[in-house]
């Protein structure tokens, strides 16, 4: 027998996606029956309670949650956000339903042993509830009291061998594609890159001394699977400078219909014979590819790498070497200032684990040093840029002006002249210039 | 319940404390044939929606069998999960960006059974556990914020919309036939945890009354000079009121200058802006991240407001099933959405998706409104 009724969020259990009206119940019952006789250490029926709220909002088209307190573990100034009920007489088991953001392997692999271990401790010490994952990455852990923070701090960091994740002003937990361990697009080691910078500034991670948060996203190519062009102040999207290899044969075969283009990612409905022309040649946006004599060329110097003649023809085309990565700075979404996406920083960098990402490393805190200079109290560094011109950051990341910085130079006239910038400098005489001008 | 000690010890909170270790090494995660072959695939083909094939240089073959999660997922779900893994995948398995579950097989025989096996899993409700698809030429699993589940600021809930419009476009998930990757996402606030400014198809939760102001309570809970300063059109000011012969120290609202943010809200709980009447969603489409063919691009308010109709939100999910066929039956091959509408034009868009053009869809907000302003005699009639 369910604790509260909840006719609208039943609702919620037909049709075919996955219902998490369902999943819910099916937790509640769960706990109820605990056949493992395990000793909750938060209320036993915080899922009911949970559904017992949604349902509230559900019929009232409002949010029954506060404002979060400050809770968290000692010495870290992230990683837990506090969450209070604003009906606890009516939803005790939720009345006090913290989040634990747990840091997550990058790529999102998982044994099965290691998820087990993470979900024995959120079955003893929390709702029961997660969300696999949260939007910048993280695991999240969803619900727990203020007593068992310190408890599962302990046993994440003591049996686990995993921390928790960011929150507030600081960096959040870093995060990557799948990279070069399942996608053969990868221009760089996408995950131990991001590995490697999460665990060199995990200061700058658990304890807060940014004006606002600050994101770290690590794309392996430009087709930008986690969003880092979009979603991260500091975004790393691999690329290449040498030549699109090309295999002939293999293009004769998607000619020739024997493999399907596009990886078979159009094999619902019948587009008809591939169209080499048509479905290549044209659509490429610096028109550098033609198909002549049955032979595929490409005046690779003009090639952007939009990926798309690869991504359709993935067994004939394959990526250049001179391998790296491209860094954008400033994306975010639209609060306060409107959206943004990241703008080109370093057009090129190369990766380099033997010197432990040194040039990476060099950029990344040139670029804190000037933000956390130059920053106000929850500004993102896009807004930082758009106040004090991108030009301002590139001189603080020893990055020189290159016309890859922009789409197009200048429409307005209003340079800001420096007076070194000028012959003679800006002290003039007014006894001099009016011996040249009457009044 | 008895307290169960973990080992920590409150009197001496550094004693054995382990901290500053980070994630675990994605290394120690990798099923076998994964970490085989590691830098060195060659080429993958997606066999049917839901199952790729991933063929290394040499010449081992991984295959890959994903289905869909409601992402606010429980213990129990998790360990059915790790229980598949187990069973098909030798213990491993991972979780894509977009919430969707990966499970990694040798053969295809097996990929096609493991894929049988999870269509066939169902809840109690009906709804499917783990439905195959997300692949290629479709719509993949919604990336989303908690709304109503757990969020303070939140317009609208997140996992019932999401959980309505999947059901809605649940077969373009299965199957792939458009003419290009459709992502939608969600984001219940304007906060956007959920970064909905780059989507195909984004749903947004939006605010349309002014904050409340707890007067009584501001200056105890708040710092009225952050709250000041972080409306971003000046519309907050400090001020004093009297109530009951009591002066309290507060703030005042310029109304007609409220671009209903919620960024003061964040800064001081006594001014909430939820409102069941006021709040609802927005629509955006167009967005894009890929740099293929096209630049990355963001997502355009098409849909000003839909009044919150939980649980199902009709009227939304009407809305967006009718911009996904249309585009459907429209676009070229390869052509994203917004592609799609750069092409043939936003009044046409307009036309063909039967949606009313308003004065809210036009930008006034900064300097980058201009931009979208039309400067040139080509239009269609």
């Amino acid at each position: 027998m369910a604790k509260h009724k909840t006719p609208l969020l039943d609702q919620l259990e037909s049709g075919p996606w996955p219902s998490f009206v369902s999943d819910i119940k099916q937790e509640a019952a769960s706990r109820a029956k605990n056949e493992k006789g395990v000793q909750y250490q938060v209320a036993v029926d915080c899922p009911e309670d949970l559904l017992g709220v949604l349902e509230m909002s559900y019929t009232d088209g409002e949010t029954h949650w506060k404002h979060g307190g400050i809770v968290g573990v000692f010495g870290y100034g992230g990683g837990v956000i506090g969450r209070y009920c604003d009906q606890p007489q009516m939803f005790p088991g939720v009345a006090h339903f913290h989040t634990v953001r747990v840091a997550q392997p990058m790529g999102m692999w998982y044994s099965t042993e290691f998820l087990r271990g993470i979900m024995d401790i959120w079955d003893l010490r929390g709702s029961g509830l997660t969300n696999m994952h949260g939007a910048t990455g993280d695991i999240v852990l969803l619900g727990t009291s203020t007593p068992q923070l310190e408890e599962i701090f302990w046993e994440l960091t003591h049996n686990m061998n995993v921390d928790l994740g960011g929150s507030g002003s600081n960096l959040r937990t870093p995060a990557s594609c799948m990279g070069m361990s399942r996608c053969q697009y990868a221009c760089y080691d996408a995950q131990e890159l991001c590995y490697n910078l999460t665990q060199e500034y995990q200061d700058e991670l658990h304890r807060p001394a940014f004006p606002y948060k600050f994101k770290f996203k690590f794309d392996g190519c430009p087709n930008g699977c986690v969003a880092a062009i979009a979603r991260s102040d500091l975004g790393f999207l691999g690329t290449f400078k040498g030549p699109i290899k090309i295999n002939q044969e293999a293009v004769a075969a998607y000619v020739g219909g024997e493999i399907a283009p596009n990886a078979g990612a159009h094999a619902g409905r019948d587009w008809g014979k591939f169209d080499i022309q048509k479905e290549v040649v044209d659509l490429c946006p610096s028109k550098c590819i033609s198909y002549e004599g049955g032979k595929l060329v490409m005046d690779h110097k003009e090639c952007v790498r939009c990926m798309h003649c690869i991504n359709t023809m993935p067994q004939a085309l394959r990526i250049g070497d001179e391998r790296g990565v491209s860094i954008f700075c400033g994306a975010k979404a639209p609060i306060l200032d409107g959206p943004q996406m990241g703008s080109l920083l370093v057009p090129f960098i190369e990766v380099n684990k033997d010197d432990d990402y040194q040039a990476i490393k060099d950029v990344v805190e040139s670029v804190w040093d000037w933000w956390m200079e130059e920053g106000k109290n929850r500004e993102r560094i896009g807004e930082t840029m758009k106040r004090l011109g991108f030009a301002a950051l590139a001189d603080a990341a020893g990055i020189a002006a290159d016309p890859r910085h922009v789409q197009e130079p200048r429409h307005n006239p209003y340079i800001f002249w420096k007076a070194e910038d000028v012959e003679g400098g800006w002290d003039r005489d007014l006894a001099e210039f009016r011996k040249r001008h009457q009044r | 319940m008895a307290f169960i000690s973990s080992g920590y010890n409150p009197d001496k909170p550094m004693e054995n404390r382990i901290s500053d270790i980070g994630p675990r090494h994605f290394g120690e995660f990798l099923p076998p044939v994964i970490a085989k072959n590691f830098g060195k695939w060659d080429y993958h083909e997606i066999l049917e929606p839901g199952v790729l094939c991933h063929t290394g240089l040499s010449g081992d073959k991984a295959y890959t069998v994903r289905c869909g999660s409601a992402r606010l997922i429980s213990v129990t779900h998790v360990r059915e999960i790790c229980e598949i893994a187990d069973k098909f995948a030798g213990g491993f398995l991972r979780f894509t960006t977009r919430n969707n579950i990966e499970f990694i097989v040798e053969d295809k025989k097996a990929a096609l059974d493991l894929k049988a096996f999870l269509n066939s899993q169902k809840f109690p409700g009906g709804s499917m556990k783990f439905p195959v698809g997300g692949t290629g030429a479709g719509v993949t699993n919604i990336v989303h914020t908690q709304g109503w589940v757990h969020c303070h600021t939140p317009a609208t809930d997140a996992s019932g919309t999401v959980k309505a419009t999947m059901d809605a476009v649940f077969d373009d998930f299965a199957n792939m036939k458009l003419p290009a990757p459709v992502r939608i996402s969600m984001a219940c606030c304007l906060n956007m945890c959920g970064a909905v400014h780059c989507s195909d198809i984004a749903i947004l939760g939006i605010h349309r009354k002014p904050p409340l102001i707890d007067h009584e309570y501001l200056d105890n809970l708040c710092e009225i000079p952050l709250a000041v300063a972080a409306c971003p059109t000046g519309a907050v000011r400090p001020s004093k009121v009297e109530l009951n012969g009591k002066t309290y120290k507060t703030v005042a609202i310029k109304e007609e200058r409220c671009m209903f943010c919620g960024n003061c809200y964040t800064m001081c709980p006594s001014l909430p802006l939820s409102d069941g009447e006021g709040d609802g969603i927005a629509l955006m489409v167009g967005g894009k991240i890929s740099n293929r063919v096209t630049k990355p691009a963001f997502s355009k308010v098409v849909v000003p407001y839909i009044p919150n109709e939980p649980p199902r939100w009709p009227t939304m999910t009407k809305v967006i099933k009718k911009i996904l066929d249309t585009y459907a039956a429209d676009a070229h091959k390869y052509e994203r959405l917004g592609d799609w509408a750069n092409r043939i034009g936003w009044e046409r868009f307009f036309e063909k998706c039967e949606l009313e053009f308003s004065a809210h869809l036009i930008d006034d907000f900064r300097d980058p409104a201009y931009y979208t302003w039309r400067q040139t005699t080509q239009f269609k009639w």
